[in-house]
């Protein structure tokens, strides 16, 4: 049974709004036929897609015919090892007409996947002037997260792990002074692994969670993104409820008085 | 005459345009973009592009990702 949007909370990026807090991936599926499905169960309104050459010896499916067009397309810049060939790669993707849009990735090396900070903020600082809505895609670092704000990026993504990793919120303690220092929207990017750990970062004042790897490798991806997408809207109705304090010594839930045994008038 | 598309040397007609290489290599004109030379080419430019010797293409597309 689908469930209601929240639209009083809604999502704004770019001056866009949004009623899914859950960003989608379309990579690593078993079959890209499954990604409307996918879209379906999650409640996703972003979806990110790649940019890659055309394969003249294979004949591949286009994604693109797998993805409604209410959906607004995110594509990286994956495969960059700089700022040039981010910039590079934003330009080309916008040229393909789906809007301009994108999430600047920046890596020097395939083993970690980490991204260049500052090859992110150098990339940031071009692509903004040009006109996209930029979400740079960062480690968890809070310092270059406030020099992306004020380069103009239209959001921050921290990851959580490293990508493709599914070990959670390994970088919480920095996560928390971004999501607490930041204006623009705070997206928690990569590593993200089960659905009690989006909710996590919703409950920590997250804006939103970006998850692909967990949903794709899932045994069934589709129930995995309804999964994430109630775990996601869990955890943002629990931080605008306003977390409980947490205490060292116990508080009694029930009245400690009128109880079974009590004497009262003895002598 | 030889060209390069996506990294690799490939023989064309003399005279080929852009846009012909397009249609002779079966792709959809709304699902690619085409880098010459490191310029982006807009689609409705391509049939005035006629290509030269060493030309370098890039033809992309979308794929999944994360």
């Amino acid at each position: 049974m689908p469930e209601t949007a929240n639209q009083k909370d809604p999502l704004i990026i770019g001056g866009q709004t949004f009623d899914s807090r859950l960003l989608i991936g379309t990579g690593k599926y078993p079959s890209d036929d499954m990604i409307p499905r996918i879209i379906a169960a999650s409640g996703s309104r972003i979806i990110t897609v790649a940019l890659r050459r055309v394969d003249f010896e294979a004949d591949t499916d286009n994604v693109m015919q797998h993805i409604p067009g209410h959906m607004q397309l995110l594509p990286n810049t994956s495969g960059a090892r700089n700022a040039e060939e981010a910039v590079r790669i934003a330009r080309l993707a916008r040229a393909i007409g789906c809007g301009n849009w994108v999430k600047i990735e920046a890596i020097p090396d395939n083993r970690n996947l980490l991204p260049d900070g500052h090859a992110t903020l150098t990339a940031t600082e071009i692509l903004v002037k040009e006109g996209f809505v930029v979400l740079p895609y960062i480690n968890a670092d809070p310092v270059l997260a406030r020099q992306l704000e004020d380069a103009g990026a239209d959001a921050v993504m921290p990851l959580g792990a490293p990508i493709g990793t599914n070990r959670g919120l390994t970088t919480k303690e920095m996560l928390q002074i971004i999501i607490d220092e930041i204006k623009v929207p705070v997206v928690v990017d990569a590593g993200i692994g089960r659905p009690s750990q989006a909710c996590e970062a919703m409950e920590m004042g997250a804006d939103a969670c970006l998850v692909n790897t967990a949903i794709a490798s899932a045994s069934d991806p589709v129930a995995m993104a309804g999964a994430f997408a109630r775990a996601i809207r869990a955890g943002r109705q629990a931080w605008t409820a306003g977390l409980g304090s947490v205490r060292w010594q116990a508080s009694a839930s029930s009245p400690l008085t009128g109880f079974l045994y009590e004497q009262t008038g003895t002598p | 005459m030889d060209i390069q598309i996506n990294g690799k040397r490939t023989q064309v007609e003399p005279g080929t345009t852009l846009g012909g290489l397009v249609r002779m290599k079966n792709l959809d004109p709304a699902a690619v973009v085409v880098e010459h030379n490191l310029a982006i080419v807009p689609t409705r430019d391509w049939d005035q592009v006629n290509l030269q010797d060493n030309d370098v293409l890039e033809i992309l597309r979308f794929v999944g990702g994360g």
